[in-house]
C-alpha cells in the first residue's frame, strides 16, 4: 500500500512536469504576449517595453525561462503575473480559498441530496418515486450550466431575495463575525444551487444503479429470508456493499473542486479561480493560467488517490488482493 | 431497433432539427446580421387569428409595432392593430448583409412592410432572434458534430492501434490518454485557447474551436475503443482469420471495426451534446465565435448585463433550445446502448 502511494506520488510529479513543459512549449509557439498587447497603449514607449522585456526575462530563450520558472516554483511563487505585477501564488491562494468555500459547500449539499434520492429510487424501482427521479435527473442533465446560472441570476434580480452575485456585501466586514458569516451564506445560496443542479443527476443515477445492483444480489435475498427488517438491511448490509463505485465517484467530485465551478463563478461573479483564469486568458498572462492548470490537475490526481486509499481501507476484498 | 419507438422518435426529431438549421436560409425570414435599430429588444411578435371585431381569420396576421420612445422591452413596445398585415408564406424577399442588399431569395414566411415579424423577438441591435437561432445552430450544432467526428476519428485510430498491436504502442498511447484525462477538461481547453491569438474571424474561430475540442477529447473514446478491441482480438473468429494468414489490416477492417462501430456510434451520441456545450460555453465567455456571426453561446452573452437579464426573457432562446436537443441526444444514445447491449462497456 505504502509503495503504491509513493509510486503514485512519483507519477504525479512526472505528470505535473509534463504538463508544465507542454504549457511552456505552447506559450512559445503562440503569437503575441502580454507586452504585445501593451504596445497598443500609446502612453508606453518603445524603450519601456524593451526594459520590461528584459525585466520579465522575455528576451531569454525558452529553456532559460523554464529554469527561472522552476526556481520560482521552488520558492513557492509559481511564476509572475504581468497584469498584477505580483507573484502568482498569493493571487491564486485567496482565489482558490474562495472557490473551495463554494465548491465544498456544493459538494456536501449535492451528496446529501443524492444519496437519499438515489436510495429511494432504487428501493422503489419502477414506482412513481423512481420515475420522478428518472425524469427530473434527465431534465437536469440536459439543462446546461450556463442556463441554470443565468436563470437563477434572473430569479435573484426579479425577486430581490438574493444578492445578484459576488461573495460579500460591501458593508459586511464592519458588522461583526456573525453578520459576516450570514452575509456569506446568503451569497452562497445561488451559486451552490447552480452547482448542485449540475452535479446532482450524475450522482443520483450512480447511487441508484449501485444500490440496485446490491439489492438484487443473493445475500440481500438471504438477509431478507432471515427476517431482518428492511431498514436494517438497507443501512447495515446494502449501503456498505454499494459504497465502492460511490467512493470512486467521490474521488472524481473532489478532483473537480477547483475547476468544476469556473463557469458558474464567472456568471455569478464569485471571486474564485474561474474569473481570475478567464481574465488571465484574455490578458495573455500565461503564468496564472499555467499555475491554475497545474493546481487543478493536482486536485484531480489527489482526488483519485484519496478514493483509492479510501477503497483500500473500506473494502477488505481489495486489501486481500493487494497483499 | 426498429421496434424501439425511443430510437425512432429521437432520430427523426434530431434529423428535423438539423434540417431546419441547415436550411436556415429558407426557414429564417431574415439574415442573422441584419439590424433593425428601430426595433431594439422588441418582444416576440404576436400572431393574431382574431381581428378587433372578434372575427376569426384563417390566415394569421400581425400588427405593425414600434418601440415607444426610449423605453425598450415588453413595456415599451406598442402594437397598432388598425392596419394589420397578413402572414404570407413562401415569399421572395431581399436580405441585407453587412449593408449590402443581396439578391432576393425564397423564405418560408414573411410579412409586408411596414409590419415586422419577429417570432422570438429581437436583440439589442434589433436583429431577429429566430433567424439568429437557426443560423447560430449551424455554428453550434455544426461545431458539436464536427468536433465529435474529429475526436472520435482520433480516438478510433489510436484506440485500435493500442488495442490491436499492444506492447509499446499501447503503453505510449494509454499514458498519453492518462495525461489528457488528468487535466480538467475545461481548463485544458482554456489553456490551449490562451496561447492562441485572441481576435479571430468567425470562420477561423470555428475551425480552431473544433480542432481544440477534438484534440483534447480523444482520450476517453480511445480508452473505450481499446477495451473493445482487446476483447475482440481474442475472439475465435479473429484467431481463426489470423491462422488463415489474414493481414492485420484486413482483420481490422472485416472483424474488429464492425465490433467497434457500435461503441463509436454510441460514444458519438454522448459526445456531440458535450461538445455543443463546449462551443456554447466558449462563445459565451467571448473566446469562441464572435459577433456579429451568431452562435448559441454568444447569443447568451448579452444576458451578462443585468438590465437585459431582468426584462428580456426571450434572450434565453438559444439556451432553452439546448435542453430539448440534449434530451434527444441522450435518449438516442440510450436507445443505442440498449440496442447494442453496451451497458457493461460503460460501467
Amino acid at each position: 500500500m505504502i509503495s503504491a502511494v509513493t509510486s503514485r506520488f512519483a507519477q504525479t510529479l512526472l505528470l505535473l512536469f509534463g504538463v508544465s513543459v507542454l504549457a511552456f512549449l505552447f506559450i512559445d509557439l503562440a503569437p503575441g504576449n502580454y507586452l504585445e498587447e501593451m504596445r497598443l497603449n500609446p502612453q508606453i514607449s518603445e524603450k519601456t517595453l524593451v526594459a520590461l522585456r528584459a525585466e520579465y526575462g522575455l528576451d531569454r530563450p525558452l529553456a532559460v525561462r523554464y529554469v527561472f520558472w522552476l526556481r520560482s516554483v521552488l520558492r513557492g511563487e509559481l511564476g509572475f503575473s504581468f497584469a498584477y505585477n505580483s507573484p502568482v501564488w498569493p493571487l491564486l491562494k485567496t482565489r482558490a480559498w474562495n472557490t473551495l468555500i463554494l465548491t465544498v459547500t456544493a459538494l456536501l449539499t449535492s451528496w446529501m441530496i443524492a444519496i437519499p434520492a438515489g436510495i429511494l429510487a432504487a428501493v422503489r424501482v419502477g414506482r412513481w418515486q423512481d420515475r420522478t427521479t428518472a425524469v427530473s435527473t434527465a431534465f437536469l442533465l440536459a439543462t446546461p450550466d450556463v442556463l441554470v446560472g443565468l436563470a437563477l441570476l434572473a430569479f435573484a434580480l426579479h425577486t430581490r431575495w438574493f444578492p445578484s452575485g459576488g461573495m460579500h456585501a460591501l458593508t459586511s466586514t464592519e458588522t461583526g463575525m456573525l453578520a459576516h458569516a450570514k452575509d456569506l451564506l446568503v451569497h452562497l445560496v445561488l451559486p451552490v444551487t447552480a452547482l448542485t443542479a449540475g452535479a446532482l443527476p450524475v450522482l443520483v443515477r450512480h447511487v441508484r444503479s449501485a444500490m440496485l445492483e446490491v439489492l438484487t444480489s443473493p445475500f440481500i435475498l438471504a438477509a431478507r429470508g432471515h427476517g431482518i427488517a428492511r431498514a436494517g438491511i438497507l443501512i447495515r448490509h446494502a449501503l456498505p456493499a454499494a459504497a465502492n463505485p460511490l467512493i470512486s465517484l467521490l474521488g472524481v467530485s473532489i478532483g473537480t473542486l477547483l475547476s468544476g465551478s469556473l463557469l458558474i463563478e464567472v456568471i455569478m461573479s464569485w471571486p474564485g479561480v474561474g474569473p481570475l483564469v478567464l481574465q488571465a486568458v484574455l490578458e495573455r498572462d500565461p503564468y496564472i493560467v499555467i499555475a491554475a492548470i497545474m493546481f487543478s490537475a493536482l486536485f484531480l490526481i489527489t482526488g483519485n488517490l484519496l478514493a483509492d486509499i479510501l477503497l483500500y481501507t473500506v473494502d477488505p476484498r481489495i486489501r486481500r488482493t493487494e497483499s | 431497433m426498429i421496434k424501439n419507438p425511443k430510437f425512432w422518435i429521437s432520430a427523426v426529431a434530431l434529423a428535423l432539427i438539423h434540417l431546419a438549421v441547415i436550411g436556415a436560409a429558407f426557414f429564417a425570414p431574415r439574415d442573422p446580421t441584419e439590424q433593425n435599430r428601430d426595433f431594439s429588444m422588441a418582444p416576440p411578435t404576436r400572431i393574431h387569428f382574431f381581428d378587433s371585431r372578434g372575427q376569426f381569420h384563417f390566415r394569421p396576421f400581425v400588427c405593425p409595432g414600434a418601440v415607444e420612445g426610449r423605453r425598450i422591452g415588453p413595456s415599451g413596445y406598442v402594437e397598432d392593430c388598425s392596419n394589420p398585415s397578413p402572414v404570407r408564406f413562401l415569399v421572395s424577399r431581399q436580405t441585407i448583409r453587412n449593408g449590402n442588399t443581396l439578391k432576393a431569395s425564397w423564405h418560408l414566411f414573411g410579412v409586408d412592410r411596414p409590419a415586422q415579424i419577429f417570432l422570438m423577438g429581437t436583440d439589442d441591435y434589433g436583429r431577429d432572434l429566430f433567424s439568429r437561432l437557426l443560423y447560430g445552430g449551424q455554428t453550434s450544432l455544426g461545431a458539436g458534430l464536427l468536433a465529435a467526428g474529429f475526436s472520435l476519428t482520433l480516438g478510433l485510430l489510436l484506440g485500435c492501434v493500442a488495442g490491436y498491436f499492444g506492447s509499446w504502442a499501447d503503453d505510449v498511447i494509454m499514458r498519453g490518454a492518462e495525461l489528457f484525462m488528468a487535466l480538467p477538461w475545461i481548463y485544458l481547453l482554456f489553456a490551449v485557447r490562451a496561447f492562441l491569438p485572441l481576435h479571430l474571424d468567425a470562420r477561423e474561430a470555428f475551425l480552431l474551436l473544433i480542432s481544440v475540442i477534438g484534440l483534447t477529447g480523444w482520450a476517453r473514446p480511445a480508452r473505450l475503443i481499446r477495451g473493445v478491441v482487446l476483447s475482440a482480438r481474442q475472439r475465435g473468429y479473429v484467431l481463426a482469420a489470423r491462422g488463415f494468414g489474414a493481414s492485420s489490416a484486413s482483420i481490422m477492417r472485416r472483424h474488429i471495426l464492425p465490433e467497434v462501430s457500435s461503441v463509436a456510434l454510441t460514444q458519438a451520441a454522448l459526445l456531440v451534446p458535450q461538445y455543443i456545450l463546449a462551443e456554447v460555453t466558449f462563445s459565451f465567455l467571448g473566446l469562441g465565435v464572435g459577433e456579429p456571426e451568431p452562435s448559441w453561446g454568444n447569443m447568451l452573452a448579452s444576458l451578462q448585463t443585468y438590465s437585459v437579464l431582468e426584462g428580456h426573457w426571450w434572450m434565453f432562446a438559444s439556451g432553452l433550445a439546448l435542453v430539448p436537443i440534449f434530451l434527444l441526444f441522450y435518449s438516442f444514445a440510450d436507445s443505442l446502448l440498449g440496442r447494442f447491449q453496451l451497458l457493461d462497456v460503460y460501467r
